[in-house]
């Protein structure tokens, strides 16, 4: 969880000075722009190496052997628990189980569930495309209503509208994901009173789901509550990021030039103050992009929405190691490599981050 | 009464008159004081052994009554009893993992900010990859293989949520270790412990208070989410409650006092804590009174 964005440590990331823009022109500065992309690239493989060494370690405490928790506490004789500990690698010796971890996750070998008996990365697999749907819809939606009205409510900053959003931001903020989900479910898949209920209350699909055309329609169905709750929760920060963001602008000399010049309101907005103001909010967006993927898990949890939040949350009710191992690094590491995309492409767009 | 006490007195009445003037700070205060009072008073004035599944003498999962203000659990169990034993858990786990979350992010910052070199890269990187991270399954897993148990909570959310105060801190020890009397006091000898505890925490103490106040709030979330998703603390909280009505199905079977009550609990006690919080940001932070943020 982060703190509303208003506290944001400023730029979460080190806006490193370039070195003095020099005779080299253009040149130089595609150059230290190459030479700042591979720095952050160095930092983001430094980053997933240290999740991977933090998952062998961390998941070397868990108390118990894990031969006896992969057999479900199944009787076994001592030689076949041997046996089973010899085909875990775990009579090797410490640094030896580590190589051998490391060079499996290197080549996507992430082990076998001890719940299904299958390998966890095809139960990953399978479940990717869900949470990119919901996801991925969730964060268009986000992302557009949140700068829209983040925008509107910093430009009549005092107004009615600007009290309405911090407030309702506020409250969104402070409202718990799954909280909100198990609202809405409440409201609008089981009814209320008279109303009846609207949308299904589970999963992405039903058994009787349509072919064709009419198959992404019964998707998007299941999909409305799910969506709306994650939209809900993650809106709530663009808003407030983009807002101060756009504060900030407000105050510039070059807002005052454009007005001076006889622009309208409109235009000093759209064409000046706007653009300024969206790059940092853009990358804060994919900062927040972990505090994204934890709402995700809260909400596939409550509406069953079959993607990778609820293979981790039932890796966790089983207690399911493998897969939650295996879940926690994938995510861990598709979050760095956003972020890291993120980071760059900002020093790309922004000038000023370049030649300060 | 000596020079700094009368000194620290002024401070503090000067600090009250200034965080007076923002409501909704003394709205959060009022909610705050209120929850806490009812938290400590709780095993005064009710019988904890209602909370028993075994003697519980309700109907299962009945609506609001007299007897029964917040209607049953499944269990038969007074949903009022339960939310109000249930504060002390969430409160307490909500100080206690922003507590801790505090001193980790302020010791890390301020260390990250007066050292240079490879002291402040390692632990800038060790940061900026908690910060990066998804705390919520960073927290899960933890919770998950450390076990069960209150203390095991409190350190998956404080381990997990310390990286932005980290920043924050970091950012104001700078700024104040560029002033002048910082270079003066090194000059006359002072090493780097004095340097850390004497100028540069009392410098950044105002700030580390605000932002314990937010994280207090961040904390609430968390230990209601974890406990949610299987992660509690074996005692009854507001999350876990929750956790029991969606086991139950209340949301879809009507039962909304067991869904509405603990879930209300926790956003009120939450916008307490970010309201306090941005007030008393607004009090100590001058450069944010000018505009309305």
């Amino acid at each position: 969880m982060t703190a509303p964005s208003e506290v944001d440590p400023g730029t979460p990331f080190d806006v490193e000075p370039a070195g003095p823009a020099g005779p080299g022109g253009e040149r130089g500065a595609r150059r230290t722009v190459l030479r700042y992309a591979l720095a952050k690239a160095g930092g983001a493989v430094l980053s997933i190496g240290m999740v991977i060494v933090a998952t062998f370690f961390l998941f070397r405490l868990i108390p118990g052997d894990p031969a006896i928790a992969y057999t479900r506490d199944v009787p076994l004789d001592p030689a076949q628990l041997d046996r089973l500990r010899h085909q875990m690698g775990l009579d090797k010796p410490l640094m030896q189980q580590f190589l051998d971890f490391v060079g499996r996750t290197l080549t996507l070998d992430l082990g076998t569930s001890y719940e299904y008996k299958r390998p966890v990365a095809d139960l990953i697999a399978e479940r990717v495309g869900p949470t990119l749907v919901l996801v991925g819809t969730g964060l268009v939606i986000a992302v557009s209503l949140g700068l829209w009205q983040g925008t509107r409510a910093a430009w009549k900053h005092g107004s009615r509208f600007d009290r309405f959003s911090t407030g309702l931001s506020l409250v969104l903020w402070s409202v718990p994901t799954f909280w909100l989900g198990l609202l809405l479910l409440m409201v609008f898949a089981a009814g209320v009173g008279p109303i009846p209920g609207i949308f299904p209350t589970r999963g992405m699909e039903d058994v009787d789901a349509p072919d064709g055309p009419l198959y992404l329609l019964h998707v998007a169905h299941h999909l409305v509550l799910p969506c709306l709750t994650l939209v809900a929760v993650v809106y709530a920060q663009y808003l407030l990021v983009m807002r101060s963001s756009l504060l900030d602008e407000i105050g510039q000399d070059y807002v005052t030039t454009a007005r001076a010049k006889g622009l309208r309101d409109d235009q000093v907005r759209r064409r000046h103050a706007v653009p300024n103001a969206l790059l940092p909010t853009v990358t804060l967006v994919f900062i927040h992009i972990g505090f994204v993927v934890g709402g995700a898990v809260s909400v596939e949890t409550v509406y069953s929405w079959p993607g990778l939040g609820l293979l981790f949350y039932e890796a966790i009710q089983g207690p399911d190691f493998a897969v939650m191992q295996g879940t926690f690094m994938v995510v861990c590491t598709a979050v760095i490599v956003m972020n890291t995309l993120a980071d760059v492409a900002y020093h790309v767009l922004d000038p000023r981050v370049r030649s300060a | 009464m000596n020079i700094t006490w009368t000194r620290r007195r002024t401070a503090l009445s000067r600090f009250w008159r200034d965080y007076r003037r923002q409501r909704a700070g003394l709205y959060g205060a009022a909610i705050l004081i209120a929850a806490v009072a009812l938290a400590l008073l709780t095993p005064l004035v009710t019988d904890p052994a209602g909370m028993d599944v075994t003697r519980a003498t309700g109907a299962k999962m009945a609506a609001p009554s007299l007897d029964f203000p917040l209607g049953t659990d499944e269990s038969g169990r007074s949903v009022l009893l339960m939310t109000l034993w249930g504060s002390r858990v969430s409160l307490l786990i909500g100080f206690m993992s922003a507590l801790l979350s505090m001193t980790i992010g302020t010791v890390t910052g301020i260390a990250a900010g007066h050292f240079r070199g490879w002291t402040s890269a390692v632990l800038l990187r060790i940061t900026d990859w908690f910060l990066v991270l998804p705390s919520l399954v960073l927290a899960l897993v933890l919770a998950a293989i450390l076990g069960g148990g209150t203390s095991t909570i409190i350190l998956a959310i404080g381990v997990t949520s310390w990286a932005s105060t980290a920043r924050l801190i970091r950012a104001q020890t700078l700024s104040v270790e560029a002033r002048p009397y910082i270079e003066r006091s090194r000059a006359l000898g002072a090493g780097h412990w004095h340097i850390m505890t004497r100028h540069v925490l009392p410098n950044v103490a105002p700030l580390v208070l605000a932002n314990t106040t937010l994280q207090v709030a961040s904390a609430i979330v968390a230990e209601s989410t974890l406990a949610f998703l299987g992660a509690d603390s074996g005692k009854v909280s507001w999350g876990g409650m929750l956790r029991g009505s969606y086991d139950w199905g209340a949301a879809t079977s009507g039962a909304w006092w067991y869904v509405l009550a603990p879930g209300l609990c926790i956003v009120a006690v939450v916008m307490a804590f970010t309201l306090c919080g941005r007030a008393l940001e607004a009090v100590l932070n001058p450069r944010l009174r000018g505009v309305s943020r």
